[in-house]
């Protein structure tokens, strides 16, 4: 897992069917110093976030795991909030 | 999942049997702005997408779990296609 930072969110009325009623939102993974790391991803939300929030994502078959349908197609999850940047503790 | 661009079809009459009425696509990978990423994919199509629009492609074993792909051997799948897509600058903050 890896912490993010929700950065948009992407519309699609076209999608696979096990995608229904899902909510796309748009991820900028960070490192420990919440500097930004590769490019944005589109995530799946399974618990609520909004733009701007700092999340924690799981990425690979797992991230299928929150939702009641085991069937659904999604490589990239959001499955925490982070409460605040305060909340970030790290020792070098 | 990414956000890529579709750039053309693949043709095999050769193949997997259960890759059967399955259509090929050539996607490239593109950034929020629009701007091409290098590499391309080719994707397997689930929605019905067409030349040039800009999609959300699953990667991994998690494509053989869209509707329509079980038990396929595939690792890259088209999930939706994108009608907007908004977004902040990474580091910008709201309170």
């Amino acid at each position: 897992m890896q912490i993010a930072r929700v950065i948009g969110n992407v519309v699609s009325t076209a999608k696979n069917r096990s995608l229904e009623g899902q909510k796309f939102l748009i991820i900028q993974t960070l490192d420990a110093d919440l500097k930004p790391i590769g490019t944005p991803l589109v995530a799946l939300d399974s618990v609520g976030a909004g733009i701007g929030e700092l999340v924690f994502w799981c990425r690979g078959k797992e991230a299928a795991f929150p939702f009641k349908r085991d069937d659904v197609p999604t490589d990239c999850t959001i499955v925490g909030i982070i409460d605040s940047e305060n909340h970030i503790y790290k020792k070098l | 999942m990414i956000i890529a661009r579709i750039l053309g079809t693949v043709v095999s009459t050769q193949k997997d049997p259960r890759l059967q009425g399955k259509k090929l696509l050539i996607v490239k990978p593109i950034n929020l702005d629009g701007t091409d990423q290098s590499g391309y994919l080719v994707a397997v199509d689930t929605v019905g997408a067409g030349f040039h629009e800009k999609v959300i492609v699953v990667g991994g074993s998690s494509a053989r779990m869209a509707e329509g792909n079980k038990d396929c051997p595939v690792d890259s799948a088209i999930i939706g296609v994108i009608d907007r897509i908004d977004f902040i600058t990474a580091d910008s903050k709201t309170e």
